[in-house]
């Protein structure tokens, strides 16, 4: 449990260890930042520090800035931070740290990160999603670093009899004129110095810092990850810890009639089988139910689990057929539906219309596939439960497992591991409650190991979508109306009992923000039953609607004879800040969780961010038979991001070669694992267009491992993606970067698919070829 | 009982004949650097050597590999040194590094067998083991890198 030390292990010097060293790169030299900066070579707040307001402060607890929270200083030099954030590979778990260590002038070779056990009280909100991360953390972490290097001052300046302002604080020294001396000599009376207020902090100026923005610090599970001694969820172990392989109902909600399990009471290691109480939505993250097979080693459980003979009940979801279900969203979407965005004369537009041109496209449900399926560890006790998971939101994990206990939040202790892999799916943390409720049942600890079947059957699934869009057109073929109507099943049957409509937070991403200077405009929704547990997937809702968007822009433009950058631009308009109010947005409209008045839609970076990807692809030249070039742009997540896709059939196989990827996210902190995001975006879009699909037929999940729900693999991948990154200064606050990399992807390698072949897709996944 | 000789050391396991090397090595033996990814040989998250060769521990069990010699990802280098790790380390290749474990050991052995692999031969080795943060590009970059030093 090396790197998942015991928040208690903060107020503890500890050595520094091997792997503090190892994370620094062989290409990071630290030299070259400013000499000598005393107190007041830093710059006061208001220059340096323009305070965004942000969704963070109006999340569930918030941002919590104090320094003595965050930061441990050892009287050894070594500096403990702590990383609050899940790190499920977008690299939060490094650049958090790495900013407050900057900010305080911290050497990253004696900073040593411990991660946060589910706190929300004590941390502020640790729920890992929505790409928020960096965004809602990267002023507070410069606070807390700036707080420190001013409480190291003052201390240094106490005990020398000088003045603080003119105290030296440099790469891990404190000095003022012949006197110096470490971190690690102030440690104790640094501490102990009250706070400083923001007002009074001062921050280093942009060419002052020697971590933030370079991209040279590498992520601090490098070398553990590489010699296989990181710690993911499996691979915690407890004295005398049973594994438990859980046969799970196949049809959502189908309870338990009968269980024979004579033959896996037989197999050798198998120690006790227990039933879990079926739920049926809305059960929020609730176990899904079933039989558990326990036993001494995870493969005696698979073959118990496997030796079960169940008789399943009936559910209402038993009918739940992909084929029908999505030919009756086609035919509602066709109609209209709830009305959630009304600008201007729709129907009048309409009506007026020289002509009119509409496509309809759609989605199946995906998983989200984590290479670690889920998994977690669980010790109940007579005094309380302590689970071991690889969690996405730990203080909500926390929550649940008290309430599914009978227990006070104070007796429920979550540590978290390294995810492997998260993107929505580790944010419901069944599988740890399924551990806490069988280590409860059995009173040993218990691992509940989820196997890729169950994964894949048992997600909580992308919903499917039926995207209708239809334009009405004047005489000079300039587009006067638009209508969306987006019809999917909706998140909220997770919560609440299922109206078949889309919520404000789902209509937000992608539907009724579309960004086009269109003066008649409608976004309605028509009405989508649940049949299976539906969560979100990374980007969630923006994918369905940026590969309609993107795709219906193509199909447009080939419509009329127009070049297709030219028809986004067409549509995009003149640079301008959209004013929700007059375009018609709902009145709950939301925008990622942020105020709109700082991150409105800005229509400019749009266009800037296309431009970016195009130019970088080459747009406009002329491509060989069986190739072609695709574009598509899309806001999410306050991120604006253009992917130029190139697509080259190679027999009958699409294949794309090359992608660049534009993106606008504000301010960069770590531009290197931006750009590794960016490149699995490509990625996990390209699985996305060509394979993602989990069907169901009479209730049950068609797929259940990688034969039949397929991933990109290196035989074919975008080999070549080039990561271009809009410069900004620390002024243009950070926004997203995990997720709104994917959504443009899909729709740009359909464009280009199109281009390559003449064939339009209008169903995801494609297919691999053609 | 089962004899197995993993990283140089000789375990005596009492594994069933049938008992998938992975969870000999992860449950019995305690070596956890190898993956559980799909359990039937698709993922290449759990790729050991098998006299210093790529295998999927998933589909072969303890008998097999009986009065052989394997390797995990604990034992590719005493000190985590071998020249793929070193690669990995030097492109950044990791996201979530869950799969990373299987792919350094898949690596391991494409340069072993073919120390200078043509593009075709990396794509073509390294296409059984999925990643699904998407890290191919540095994983591939990562390979030349291993094989000739740029």
């Amino acid at each position: 449990m090396l790197h998942y030390l015991n928040q208690d292990d903060v107020t503890r010097p500890k050595p520094v260890s091997g792997i503090a060293v190892a994370n620094v790169s062989r290409r990071l030299f630290l030299g070259g930042s400013a000499a000598g900066l005393a107190l007041a070579a830093f710059q006061g707040t208001a220059e340096a520090f323009p305070r965004w307001p942000h969704g963070g402060q109006t999340m569930p607890n918030g941002v919590r800035n104090d320094p003595l929270i965050f930061v441990k200083l050892h009287v050894d030099g070594t500096v403990t931070l702590v990383a609050h954030r899940s790190e499920m590979g977008t690299g939060s778990r490094t650049s958090i740290p790495m900013i407050m260590a900057d900010e305080m002038e911290a050497d990253w070779n004696r900073v040593e990160i411990v991660q946060a056990e589910g706190d929300e009280p004590k941390y502020g909100n640790q729920n890992t999603d929505g790409s928020r991360s960096l965004r809602h953390h990267i002023q507070m972490a410069r606070q807390i670093g700036a707080s420190i290097r001013q409480m190291l001052a003052h201390a240094a300046a106490d005990r020398w009899g000088v003045s603080a302002t003119e105290v030296i604080v440099e790469n891990h020294t404190v000095r003022h004129g012949g006197k110096s001396a470490g971190f690690g000599d102030f440690a104790e009376a640094a501490m102990a110095l009250p706070v400083p207020a923001f007002e009074d902090l001062s921050f280093k100026s942009e060419d002052q810092f020697r971590y933030i923005g370079k991209g040279e610090v590498q992520i601090t599970d490098l070398r553990d990850i590489t010699t296989g001694s990181a710690v993911y969820g499996a691979d915690v172990v407890l004295d005398g810890m049973l594994t438990a392989v859980i046969a799970r109902p196949p049809v959502l909600g189908a309870p338990v009639d009968a269980v024979d399990d004579t033959a896996a009471r037989a197999v050798a290691g198998v120690v006790a089988i227990e039933q879990l109480p079926v739920s049926m939505p809305p059960a929020k993250f609730s176990p899904l139910g079933g039989v558990a097979v326990l036993a001494t080693n995870t493969w005696a459980a698979t073959q118990g689990r496997d030796a079960l003979g169940i008789s399943w009940g009936d559910s209402p979801h038993s009918g739940y057929d992909s084929e029908a279900f999505m030919a009756e969203m086609v035919e509602t979407a066709s109609k209209p539906g709830v009305v959630f965005r009304e600008q201007g004369e729709v129907d009048k537009a309409f009506a007026e219309a020289a002509r009119t041109f509409g496509q309809t496209y759609t989605q199946e449900h995906m998983a989200h596939a984590p290479m670690e399926p889920p998994v977690a560890v669980a010790s109940v006790t007579a005094d309380g439960a302590e689970i071991w998971a690889p969690v996405q939101s730990p203080y909500a994990c926390r929550l649940d497992v008290a309430d599914a206990l009978g227990l006070d939040a104070e007796k429920v202790r979550v540590n978290v591991t390294l995810l492997g892999g998260g993107f929505g799916r580790k944010s419901k943390h069944d599988f740890a409650i399924e551990a806490a409720l069988l280590s409860k049942a059995t009173g040993k600890p218990v691992r509940v190991q989820w196997t890729r079947e169950d994964d894949i059957r048992h997600s909580f699934m992308h919903t499917t979508s039926a995207e209708r869009i239809e334009v009405a057109l004047d005489a000079e073929n300039k587009v006067t109306g638009w209508k969306h109507n987006s019809t999917a099943p909706t998140i909220l049957s997770t919560f609440a009992p299922d109206g078949g409509q889309q919520f404000f937070i789902e209509t937000g991403m992608g539907h009724v923000d579309m960004p086009f200077d269109i003066p008649n405009v409608r976004c309605d929704n028509g009405k989508a039953m649940s049949h299976a547990r539906i969560g979100w997937f990374r980007a969630v809702s923006n994918i369905p609607r940026a590969w309609a968007i993107g795709s219906f822009v193509s199909e447009l433009a080939a419509e009329l004879g127009k070049d297709e950058k030219a028809m986004w631009l067409e549509l995009i308009g003149s640079p301008r800040i959209v004013d929700p109010k007059a375009e018609g947005y709902p009145d709950n409209f939301w925008d990622y969780g942020e105020s709109y008045g700082a991150f409105p839609i800005d229509t400019g970076k749009l266009a800037n961010v296309l431009d970016m990807a195009a130019d970088g692809i080459g747009w406009g030249r002329d491509m060989p038979e069986g190739e072609g070039l695709g574009l598509a742009v899309h806001r999410s997540f306050v991120s604006y991001v253009a992917t130029a896709a190139h697509v080259k059939m190679v027999d009958g196989t699409i294949t794309v070669p090359e992608m660049h990827i534009a993106i606008d996210a504000g301010y960069i902190a770590n531009p290197e694992r931006v750009e590794s995001q960016l490149q699995g975006a490509a990625v996990m879009g390209m699985t996305c267009a060509l394979h993602s699909a989990v069907t169901y037929k009479d209730g049950a999940a068609d797929q259940s491992n990688f034969h039949d729900y397929e991933m990109v693999r290196a035989d074919n991948f975008p080999e070549k993606v080039v990561v271009h990154a809009v410069p900004h200064g620390f002024g243009v606050h950070s926004t997203g970067v995990g997720e709104p990399g994917v959504p443009p992807v899909v729709a740009a390698i359909g464009n280009a698919v199109f281009h390559a072949t003449g064939q339009r897709k209008r169903a995801l996944p494609m297919g691999a070829s053609i | 009982m089962a004899t197995l000789d993993i990283n140089g050391v000789s375990k005596e396991l009492d594994a069933p004949a049938d008992m998938p090397l992975l969870w000999a090595i992860r449950d019995l033996v305690g070596l956890t650097g190898t993956k559980y990814g799909c359990g039937v040989g698709l993922c290449g998250a759990c790729t050991i050597h098998v006299n210093g060769v790529a295998e999927r521990a998933c589909v072969l069990t303890v008998s097999d590999v009986e009065g052989q010699t394997v390797t995990t990802i604990e034992g590719l280098d005493d000190d985590g040194e071998h020249r793929v790790q070193q690669a990995w380390r030097e492109l950044d290749v990791p996201q979530c590094g869950f799969c990373q474990s299987g792919q350094i050991m898949q690596a391991a052995s494409l340069l072993s067998e073919t120390p200078n692999p043509s593009d075709e031969e990396i794509l073509d080795a390294m296409q059984g083991n999925i990643c699904r943060c998407g890290c191919y590009q540095r994983i591939v970059a990562a390979v030349r890198v291993a094989s000739t030093g740029s």
